[in-house]
């Protein structure tokens, strides 16, 4: 049998099951896909960021020759959101238009230059009112009207206050209180496959192959919109080309392409261009923090209180979890005895911002491991000792209630230490490291709407020697196709290219929720765990009789069962049992504290990281240039190392792109850089070396006793770059991205004598509610912590 | 009160579609295939070979010349199809990603990308393995820093493209 110290399968660095097809262009994206009598589709977007919609005239457009047919927004009246709670969204919008890029209407044309002219040919009559376009702006009062009409006062969309422990009297004992104010501004995917949807209306089904992180999703929102049965609405998830978290809320050209084949009867395609990727956003929210935290003389902490301010965008998106994800983790990478935490996210007329890779933590998580920086050089001590004195235990619960299970935090920031050789590094100007370490959800432990429902399921048919394993979760390059084929593999005893795999589909395949939140390995792999387990026990059974012996003296692996092939096996089993299926499900633990605001946090398990960054920096210029990034992660197992590289290089390279050059700003109300030659990403040539340790802590509760990998390991990377920055050049630089001009700022006011920090000066009054006290979980549930259940 | 313009990034099509379009029959050679068409002397290579090819391993990421996701080889040389136009380029010899394996055995840049982990997406990777390939074919024994330069062209958002370079890397030691 199986035993966890002789995987043959687990812990291997195999390819993806998908690499040949990646490699030679065979793979079928949305956009690749052109069936017969494919109508192409153009969305018409408003030029302005705030305007009312007067009317609108598609009568010339619906005149071209090529134009099958035009909607707008009073086709499509019904709204839908990602949340439950905000569902605030138009595929088209009817009212107002709420930032540059907002659809208004859409044209279905036998070719997409004909579309495009279509578009051009409706006329829409704007009334143009106020845009409001930062924070301060959206917390006064509007110059015309507010930019949604829930909310407030003004243009605030969400406001939340909660305290666990007594802050004062955690204030009231530390030898030291030190307060700061730092700035993260948004930026996005950028994704290099831009969102394409093609849908099909045929024996009254629509179709729909997407682009999407969660074909579920999508499903639910076209059921809404389209006011359709979802058993009348099949959602298939193409082959994707990156999302980062930008393919998580369903979109509008998602829903028009499927209302345009039910017009028209025939199969219609949207493909964003480039542009409108910008626009459709969901990305980093741009967030002012402050933080105020009270130590002892040694640098314990005694107390935190962090405020945040989001800059949501025109939509909710995801932005109230967004919002309470700002507050949410600070807990579980130090251990913090009172915490008070006050959250704001405004609209603005803007693309609305939503989850990317991290969601509303690697902002916390930089002005965090600054502040603590500048905390440890205030007492004098050394900035990693002190935070090594408030790591957070493994097998505790913190005080706002999240339970910590495996914690590999020691373990990680030894590797990076070592490696790096921080503690012996040569002190010369121009030259610095940086350290920081971070957590991070293994898949959110509560669904986006509420519901009791696993969370994951898998099937498994057995079938003539043939597997075939059924899941609903969506490959987006990250591997997790490979990740369910080596799961099923391994209790099979055979190779990951012997299970085929059908996934995201929502005809053929059972639920899961989707690629986002890291939550992919941890509950669809336990789940295809618990389904292989099942089709493992027939299969033993039918071998054990054939053999005349017990189960438990049947040996599997290396394609044997016992004394039989595995193709002989699943003979006699489906003679026994007729056919062979099983099943799976992971539904996470019911561990959110007892507050309201409770289900944004809650893991069944977080993963840890740790990282040193090594760069020169230019006193004259500015120029940063990052030699070596040592990163150690925490990844319970590593189920494909390989892949687990993959994720762990890749999060460094978005990190870097973050501090260093990322992001998305305005200019009278447009964005300043919708392409991807202004928007600065990095190159081939930015990238430094990259040196990679996985760190294994076995978790209780993980498949195999993995955690998540993908969206971690970036979070420590932008503050080591900042604290790298400080230790080179003796200048901090609170905010993001670190750009050149800020460092000879900076510079230039330590040379006046003035404070070596570039950053926001302040922090706006916010008119925050009364907080809300939460008692913290006794000792007892810190037994139970150390004892979870499924 | 007032009118809408079309203020962003739009010109201005209508007349655009009214007007009779110049098309042409050119012959081009894709991956050692001479194909004969009848093409709008404006389309882009890059939407023939998507469209009317059928070859769609070439992906666009924004069809102005500045990610590298549509390269392919003119000639041996990379260049960006969305920025060429299939009349400049008759007697030249094409090659897109459904050219590099022998039937079905693999370029050994493809099967070190795919044995590497180089390929996590995969959308970028046509225009990566193109570029790879004509750097290989130019520079048997690149340094790393030949590497970074020949790809410097290409953007990739998954990989950090650490396990790119290990993978051009191990091809070109295999083809040494």
């Amino acid at each position: 049998m199986t035993g966890t110290n002789h995987f043959e399968v687990i812990g291997k660095p195999l390819p993806k099951v998908d690499a040949v097809s990646r490699v030679t262009g065979q793979a079928v994206y949305a956009d690749d896909m052109l069936p017969p009598r494919t109508l192409h589709c153009r969305i018409l977007r408003s030029p302005h960021p705030h305007a009312r919609i007067l009317s609108i005239d598609t009568a010339a457009a619906r005149r071209i020759p090529g134009v099958q047919a035009v909607i707008t927004g009073a086709d499509l009246p019904i709204k839908f959101g990602i949340l439950p709670v905000t569902q605030d969204e138009r595929a088209l919008e009817l009212e107002k238009a709420r930032y540059v890029g907002d659809p208004i209407a859409a044209v279905a044309a036998t070719d997409e230059e004909i579309a495009a002219a279509a578009c051009d040919a409706i006329e829409v009559e704007y009334e143009v009112l106020d845009p409001v376009m930062s924070i301060d702006a959206a917390l006064a009062s509007p110059k015309d009207e507010r930019i949604q009409d829930y909310g407030g006062p003004h243009n605030i969309h969400k406001l939340v206050a909660l305290e666990f422990g007594d802050v004062d009297a955690g204030f009231a004992r530390a030898d030291h209180v030190r307060e700061d104010v730092f700035f993260f501004q948004g930026n996005t995917h950028l994704p290099m496959e831009q969102h394409s949807a093609i849908a099909t209306y045929v024996d009254g089904r629509v179709t729909l192959w997407s682009s999407t992180q969660v074909v579920h999703y999508v499903h639910r929102a076209l059921a809404r919109v389209l006011e359709l049965p979802m058993s009348r609405i099949r959602v298939i998830g193409a082959a994707h080309g990156g999302g980062f978290g930008g393919k998580t809320d369903p979109f509008a050209h998602e829903i028009v392409v499927a209302k345009l084949a039910m017009i028209t009867g025939r199969p219609v395609k949207c493909t964003l261009t480039r542009e409108e990727v910008f626009y459709a956003h969901r990305g980093r929210h741009p967030v002012l923090m402050w933080v105020r935290t009270g130590v002892t003389r040694d640098g314990r902490i005694t107390a935190m209180h962090f405020k945040s301010a989001l800059d949501g965008g025109a939509y909710g998106s995801y932005g109230v979890a967004s919002t309470f994800y700002t507050g949410a983790l600070q807990t579980v990478t130090y251990d913090i005895p009172a915490y008070r935490f006050e959250g704001c996210r405004v609209f603005t007329n803007k693309p609305p911002c939503g989850p990317k890779r991290g969601h509303g933590t690697p902002q916390p998580r930089f002005a965090v491991e600054l502040h603590l920086e500048k905390i440890a050089r205030d007492l004098g001590l050394d900035p990693v000792e002190m935070k090594r004195r408030n790591f957070v235990k493994p097998m505790t619960r913190t005080v706002n209630w999240l339970r910590v299970t495996s914690c590999g935090l020691e373990e990680c920031t030894e590797r990076v230490m070592e490696a790096s050789g921080y503690r012996d590094r040569e002190r010369r100007p121009g030259r610095g490291m940086g350290f920081a370490v971070s957590s991070y959800l293994s898949g959110a432990g509560t669904a986006i709407y509420w519901n009791d429902m696993p969370h994951s399921e898998v099937q498994i048919k057995v079938d003539r020697g043939g597997v075939t394993a059924f899941c609903g979760a969506m490959d987006i390059g990250q591997g997790s196709d490979s990740v369910l084929a080596a799961v099923v593999a391994e209790e099979l005893g055979l190779q990951p290219k012997d299970v085929r795999l059908v996934t995201a589909d929502t005809d053929t395949t059972p639920i899961d929720l989707g690629s986002y939140s890291s939550r992919v390995t941890f509950m669809a792999g336990n789940a295809a765990l618990q389904a292989a387990r099942n089709m493992r026990a027939l299969l033993v059974e039918a071998a054990a009789a054939k053999m005349g012996c017990s189960t438990d003296e049947i040996v599997v692996g290396q394609g044997r069962i016992g004394d039989l092939s595995f193709e002989e096996v699943t003979v006699l089993a489906e003679a026994r049992f007729g056919t062979l299926t099983s099943a799976g499900s992971y539904t996470p633990p019911k561990i959110a504290g007892p507050y309201k605001g409770s289900g944004v946090g809650p893991s069944p398990a977080y993963s840890y990281s740790a990282c040193v960054v090594d760069l020169q920096a230019d006193a004259r210029t500015g120029l940063v240039k990052i030699d070596n990034v040592w990163i150690a992660h925490d990844v319970g197992r590593a189920i494909n190392p390989l892949l687990v590289e993959g994720q762990v290089e890749g999060s460094v390279y978005m990190g870097l792109g973050e501090a260093l050059m990322e992001e998305q700003t305005f200019r009278k109300g447009l964005h300043k850089w919708p392409s991807m030659l202004e928007y600065k990403s990095p190159t081939f040539l930015d990238m430094p070396e990259v040196h990679t340790f996985i760190v294994e802590t076995v978790d209780p509760e993980g498949p195999y006793g993995a955690k998540e990998a993908g969206q971690g390991p970036l979070l420590p990377v932008i503050p080591a770059v900042s604290a790298a920055v400080f230790d080179a050049l003796g200048v901090w630089i609170d905010e993001v991205p670190v750009t050149p001009e800020k460092i000879v700022e900076a510079l230039r006011r330590k040379d006046k004598g003035e404070p070596a920090r570039y950053g926001p000066p302040g922090f706006p009054d916010i008119p925050y509610p009364d907080t809300i006290k939460v008692e913290p979980p006794t000792k007892e549930l810190d037994r139970d912590a150390a004892a979870p259940s499924i | 009160m007032r009118r809408g313009s079309a203020d962003y990034a739009r010109r201005d099509l209508r007349r655009e579609v009214e007007r009779p379009v110049d098309r042409q029959v050119l012959t081009l050679e894709v991956n050692g295939e001479r194909i004969e068409l009848l093409l709008p002397v404006h389309k882009t290579l890059l939407e023939v070979l998507r469209e009317d090819m059928q070859l769609t391993g070439t992906k666009h990421g924004c069809e102005l010349g500045e990610c590298g996701t549509c390269t392919v080889l003119v000639d041996g040389k990379p260049q960006l199809s969305c920025l060429l136009l299939p009349i400049q380029l008759e007697g030249r010899a094409i090659t897109t990603v459904e050219g590099m394996a022998g039937g079905s055995e693999l370029h050994p840049l493809q099967q070190a990308f795919a044995e590497l982990g180089a390929a996590q997406c995969g959308y970028c990777t046509p225009g990566m393995l193109l570029s790879a390939r004509s750097l290989l074919d130019t520079n048997p024994a690149p340094t790393r820093d030949d590497i970074r330069e020949a790809l410097a062209g290409n953007l990739c958002r998954c990989t950090g493209y650490v396990k790119i370079l290990q993978a051009v890397e191990l091809a070109a030691s295999r083809m040494a």
